[in-house]
């Protein structure tokens, strides 16, 4: 029993150590060259693009949910038209980053760990450096760079689109005027709520991409692998977003309150 | 890496004809309790081609990554062009790769990449050759192979010959002075094969390429060793039996064990009378 503790201790912590040290190469090579731009460019697409619709669904749902029980609860103490302060708060410092990074992690956090998974099962990684290209450069970089400035994007767009779910709940469930809603949602705001909303999401950009690089790279055991670093992936980055937005929050709270 | 009059002397014996550009001294790897070579010593000199047969699972295409650097050995020296390369780190290694090409064993093509971009990778990206030259020796060294109407096609669209003949492409590109085939014609049919095997023969006579060949088909091992090519009056090149001259330029060592077996010619094989050499040969 105590061996096998002693066991996977050992392995976490050489798990996190390799993590690390993927962490602060990937970092390095920003910024010296090479860069291979063309292949930022393409991340930047498939990271940032790619990724609209899941994250313009899950926000409009998002806030539409939100109003509706917010509605509810607020009926109890009769502020019904205050319903919009409660959907843009909620969604700019909680709802909009954590559900856009959960959402990122099971479409982009999988993506990458399949994708780099595979390369290096099928001999792809081995041959990128037989040809004289360093893997984290090359594939590791690109995906880490759209990753952290995509993913704020991404949630500031499901900000937006949920506090509109928000709305249309609003004027056509509750009733509640469209210029009493919005009136109330910039009453809602204050700049450190943006801030906090705004910074969390470069912290989880960050996360879900090295998680899933890192995972992907040190992928063993042919197909069958690829498919368990997939699920480690997905659960690993899920589980880093949720954790880090706990210690984020603190930290911002004591640093800006 | 070796400096200045140590470089010029390097230099210099790697230019001269019979020098060693591959070389193993009791090299030694192991993953965790499973000793994959335990010992393994040899040369390949320049020009000439060495066949390393074996039982899958014997270490073969741990030898190759080995002289790639893609992985370290245990202990032992090797040596790839004048470098040592156990003792290299993987930014030193890169200099050392540049002369390199491994055809890996399934091919390793990138599958998001067209035909001509995974011949001309290296040249694309990793050096500061113009674009048209690339398309150029790109459109030359597929035509070499004869698969100049795939260039656009994804690997995904070829067929298994096709693949490895590209991987080959792809690794002869860059003008690599040592190519290292690992199983580049297991799986395929004898007439494809055949093809797979003129090409090792034509880039090893005609462009002057020092060749491991790693195979478990002794068929294809014994073509290689005793065919030669060359290129006649009207410029078309020619298959045809090797001189003896040129057939003793083709080693064959054979690996069992983490050890090597047996070491010599096409001919000292075919004439063994070792038990476990009979059974491969049959
Ligand atoms: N990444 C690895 N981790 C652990 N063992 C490995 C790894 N790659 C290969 N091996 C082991 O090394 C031995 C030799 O493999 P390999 O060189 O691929 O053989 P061959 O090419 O001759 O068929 C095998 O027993 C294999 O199980
Ligand atoms: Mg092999």
């Amino acid at each position: 029993m105590l061996q096998a503790i002693d066991r996977w201790l050992k392995q976490a912590a050489l798990e996190v150590q390799e993590y690390v040290r993927l962490t602060l190469a990937a970092v390095g090579c920003v910024f010296t060259p090479p860069v291979y731009a063309h292949d930022v460019v393409e991340q930047f697409d498939v990271i940032g693009v790619g990724s609209l619709t899941v994250v313009l669904l899950s926000g409009v749902f998002t806030g539409a949910a939100l109003a509706m029980q917010g509605g509810l609860t607020l009926d109890q103490f009769g502020a019904r038209p205050v319903v919009g302060r409660l959907v843009s708060a909620s969604m700019i410092k909680e709802l909009g980053p954590v559900l856009t990074a959960l959402m990122l992690t099971g479409r982009i956090g999988s993506g990458i760990a399949a994708e780099l998974g595979s390369m290096v099962v099928t001999d792809q990684i081995n041959a990128l450096r037989a040809l004289g290209t360093d893997p984290v450069r090359k594939l590791v970089v690109p995906r880490v760079l759209a990753g952290f400035f995509m993913t704020p994007i991404l949630t500031i767009v499901a900000d937006f689109i949920g506090i509109f779910g928000g709305w249309v709940v609003a004027r056509f469930t509750l009733q509640v005027n469209s210029g009493v809603y919005w009136l109330s949602v910039t009453e809602g705001l204050y700049m450190h709520d943006a801030w906090m909303g705004l910074i969390k999401p470069f912290v989880f950009g960050f996360l879900i991409v090295t998680i899933a690089c890192h995972v992907g790279l040190r992928t063993t055991g042919g197909t069958a692998g690829v498919g368990k670093s997939t699920t480690v992936a997905v659960v690993a980055g899920s589980v880093a977003v949720i954790a880090a937005d706990f210690f984020v929050t603190q930290l911002l709270v004591s640093l800006l309150f | 890496m070796v400096q200045g009059a140590d470089a010029q002397t390097a230099k210099q014996i790697l230019s001269e004809t019979g020098a060693p550009v591959v070389m193993f001294d009791h090299v030694r790897l192991a993953f965790d309790e499973n000793v994959v070579l335990a010992d393994l010593s040899f040369t390949l000199i320049k020009g000439h081609t060495k066949i390393i047969l074996g039982a899958s699972g014997s270490g073969k295409s741990t030898a190759l990554k080995i002289i790639t650097g893609l992985w370290k050995a245990d202990s032992g020296v090797v040596w790839v062009n004048g470098e040592r390369v156990d003792q290299l780190t993987e930014r030193e290694m890169m200099s050392v790769r540049a002369d390199l090409g491994l055809i890996f064993q399934e091919g390793a093509l990138f599958d998001s990449l067209t035909v001509r971009e995974n011949v001309g990778y290296k040249l694309y990206e990793e050096t500061d050759m113009a674009l048209d030259a690339v398309d150029k020796r790109v459109e030359e060294v597929l035509g070499f192979i004869g698969l100049i109407e795939y260039i656009e096609k994804m690997p995904s669209e070829l067929s298994g010959g096709q693949r490895r003949r590209v991987a080959i492409a792809r690794a002869m590109a860059f003008k690599p002075s040592i190519l290292l085939y690992d199983e580049a014609t297991t799986g395929l049919d004898p007439i494809t094969a055949t093809t797979v095997d003129d090409e090792i023969i034509k880039l090893r006579d005609l462009e002057g390429v020092s060749s491991i060949v790693v195979t478990h088909q002794l068929r294809d091992a014994f073509y290689i060793a005793t065919h030669m090519a060359e290129r006649g009056a009207d410029g078309k090149v020619r298959i045809m039996a090797a001189s003896a001259d040129k057939a003793e330029e083709a080693e064959f060592i054979m690996l069992k064990d983490g050890l090597i077996c047996f070491e010599g010619t096409a001919e000292q094989l075919r004439r063994s009378t070792d038990p476990y050499l009979k059974t491969f040969l049959s």
